[in-house]
């Protein structure tokens, strides 16, 4: 019999891919392209009056001083969760990897936060540290430090990317672990035998080797930080006081469902695509180059 | 047994079909969206049964929807969406939102007049009213919780300090000596208020009879400008200011932090919405008088009137006509004046009708709860003009938070008082002409 080495078309793929591509097309290309559409219109919050105005809604963004600083605001909060997170996470699964007797116990202590949603994250760090009945705000004030996140802008923003951060440091310790598991043990101990302290080793070795994992990580983690960080700052500060936590997807949300801006919301959400678009772009073209497989 | 199965799973079915079926005369339903919980949904609910239980043509259905922002954004995507209730409770700073969607509202005058209900516009008390009243007259929307700033007082701090705890500060020089007095005494925090916005800025103004923003402070139409920059503002915030830096003004918030000082002890002097009287007789250990806002006495024209806050009731179109009637008649039993007076006293809102307030003095329930008249005292005595009828801007929500935030700038020192409202005018005006883009 004849052996076939180009295999006949079927319709099985594609009838499989389907429902992924239904749900994309519905959740994400359809409102993208409602709210590029909607950043070119100026419209009064019924629906009734709609002026189309070209890119006079991006022109009337970047005039405007808060939102030029709620991207310096976003900025340090991204790289403030990333680092904070990352670190965390790093060495967590380092010791981790070590652990020996009840492994499973510790990883599933480690891992659990990652379930907890934004909003919840959100709440129980603000019950801690609310400055009448929040217990790490009582044991603050004892030690003489006044806490109040409501009042002082510098505070809310420690919070609500302490909160953040301690969402995402689940995630980033699943896969720091995986990543070091992966490692061949000969390297270290060979290197060991060469002499290298535990630190030495740890950053000329282990660290280039864990590259793939931090890269990837670090990506996941500043669109975990520009998107899904909304329920945490709307359950916390709100936008904070005077705008200090005011992110520019929180500012979306404001300006679009609060402030009734409806074009104005939708050019914002159009910016935010572009950048982390390109965010992205950038990061696999470059800091790929450094990675080593 | 098969036979006894099929037997109990028909009867199961018959059940639950005869449980579906509809009564046979059904009343028409009027979706009514609302912010109140707690405490005042309870009895907002109580007052949706008065009503459904007084008459069986209509059923009113209330719903909670979240805080005002919440129910007038649930309100707007349910109006797009073709899903709108027949009336919803919007925030007073929504009001210029409202107006501005001709199409999306029946104004009240005309649901009552087509829904065959007696409608005198004159029995409603005109300050409250007239927040939500064209530039001719007609009333727009129902108003349904509405209170005025008023001056708590703590009167054991008072007796303390050596001032006379039934005399209280009527101007705002006579404030500067209490302050004085309360601060010698040793108080921590002899001055605080809530909603410094609507307190010393917007009602500031009404109350000496000068203009928040032109064009009747926004009534008269969407090309309106602020003018709270004005020199008599400006001094006001500069003593609040100087208050501020010596310690005799504590700044606890935005919104009602302040009241929680109050109530506490903490604060000796408190401005805030007359609707905080339950809480303050509920939660003050201390003996507390309620009085008029002060007022600066070398302003010709003060004390003029104050203007309120609270919510109204609008009637959103895109139904059947002949359900409006309901939302016709529901009006109707809110403005019996046992009906208010009853939600004025529970409540400490102002009642909307003069036959409410004369029936509540009536009932003798001013002499046994003193302070709860003070409010609509301040609000009656004289007409509104045309600068205390009140203020209708759009975008205001937004324009509270940028006065917010360069008032904190004031009371932080880094600001002046001038250039904190010099910019807080700018960048309200920015607002202002992209909603008058918006909507013209």
């Amino acid at each position: 019999m004849e052996k076939r080495v180009v295999f006949r078309p079927s319709p099985l793929p594609y009838l499989l891919v389907l429902p992924q591509l239904a749900i994309t097309a519905v959740f994400f290309l359809w409102p993208a392209s409602q709210a590029l559409y909607q950043s070119l219109l100026i419209q009064d919050p019924f629906g009734f009056k709609t002026e189309f105005v070209w890119f006079e809604n991006f022109a009337y963004l970047f005039s405007d001083p808060l939102y030029l600083a709620s991207f310096w605001t976003t900025a340090y909060f991204s790289a403030a969760v990333t680092a904070l997170s990352l670190g965390l996470a790093l060495l967590l699964a380092v010791m981790a990897d070590r652990v020996v007797k009840g492994a499973t116990g510790y990883k599933t202590l480690l891992i659990w936060p990652y379930a907890v949603a934004p909003a919840v994250a959100g709440v129980l760090w603000l019950f801690l540290f609310n400055p009448s009945i929040g217990l790490i705000a009582y044991y603050l004030k004892v030690a003489g430090y006044n806490w109040n996140h409501v009042l002082n802008g510098g505070q809310a923003m420690s919070l609500v990317v302490i909160a953040a951060a301690w969402k995402q440091v689940s995630y980033n310790f699943l896969f720091f672990l995986a990543g070091l598991q992966a490692i061949p043990r000969s390297l270290v101990e060979a290197a060991a035998i060469d002499g290298a302290g535990p630190l030495r080793r740890f950053w000329t070795i282990i660290f280039p080797l864990l590259s793939p994992t931090t890269f990837f990580l670090i990506v996941v983690n500043i669109v975990y930080a520009f998107f899904e960080t909304f329920g945490i700052i709307h359950t916390i500060t709100e936008g904070g006081p005077g705008k200090s936590t005011e992110i520019l997807v929180y500012k979306v949300y404001a300006d679009g469902f609060e402030g009734q801006d409806l074009g104005g919301s939708a050019a914002q959400s159009v910016v935010l695509m572009v950048i982390v678009i390109s965010l992205t772009v950038i990061q696999f073209r470059f800091i790929e180059r450094k990675v080593h497989y | 047994m098969r036979l006894n199965r099929t037997l109990v799973t028909l009867a199961a079915a018959a059940t639950l079909a005869g449980g579906l079926v509809q009564p046979a005369s059904a009343a028409t339903e009027i979706q009514f969206w609302h912010a109140f919980t707690g405490p005042l949904g309870e009895i907002l609910a109580k007052q949706v049964e008065g009503f459904n239980g007084s008459q069986t043509d209509y059923q009113v259905v209330a719903v909670y929807k979240g805080n005002y922002s919440e129910t007038l954004n649930a309100g707007v995507a349910a109006f797009r969406a073709s899903q709108q209730p027949h009336i919803m409770m919007v925030f007073e700073v929504g009001t210029a939102t409202m107006m501005a969607a001709k199409g999306a509202v029946n104004p009240v005058y005309e649901v009552m007049q087509s829904g065959g209900e007696s409608f005198d516009p004159s029995v409603y008390l005109p300050t409250v009213t007239g927040y939500y009243t064209d530039p001719e007259g007609n009333m727009l929307s129902m108003p349904y919780n509405s209170s005025t700033p008023v001056l708590y007082y703590n009167k054991d701090a008072f007796a303390k300090a050596g001032l006379d705890p039934d005399a209280p500060p009527k101007t705002w020089s006579e404030f500067g000596t209490a302050l004085d007095a309360l601060k010698a005494s040793g108080s921590s925090c002899p001055f605080t208020t809530a909603w410094q916005s609507w307190v010393h800025l917007e009602t500031f103004s009404a109350w000496h009879d000068v203009s928040f923003a032109t064009r009747e402070n926004g009534f008269a139409g969407l090309d309106t400008e602020l003018v709270f920059n004005g020199p008599l503002q400006v001094k006001h915030i500069q003593q609040l200011g100087e208050w501020a830096k010596d310690g005799k003004f504590v700044y606890a918030g935005r919104r009602n932090e302040g009241g929680a000082r109050f109530r506490s002890g903490e604060c000796a002097m408190f401005t805030e919405s007359s609707a905080g009287y339950a809480g303050v007789k509920k939660e003050a250990a201390f003996e507390f008088g309620v009085s008029n806002l002060p007022y600066w006495d070398d302003v010709e024209g003060a004390p003029q009137n104050t203007i309120i806050g609270g919510a109204s009731l609008w009637v959103l179109s895109g139904h059947p006509e002949e359900e409006y009637q309901g939302a016709a008649r529901f009006f109707s039993y809110l403005s019996r004046p046992e009906v208010q007076a009853e939600w004025h006293q529970q409540t400490g809102y102002l009642p909307i009708t003069l036959a409410a307030y004369d029936l509540t003095k009536k009932q003798g329930f001013y002499e046994e709860n003193p302070g709860t008249e003070t409010a609509l005292i301040q609000m009656t005595a004289k007409a509104p003009t045309e600068n205390s009828k009140g203020i209708r801007l759009g975008s205001f929500d937004q324009i509270r938070t940028v006065i917010d935030e360069e008032l904190e700038a004031v009371w932080a020192g880094t600001k002046t008082a001038e250039d904190a409202l010099n910019s807080a005018v700018e960048r309200g005006n920015v607002l202002l002409r992209r909603f008058e883009r918006a909507n013209d």
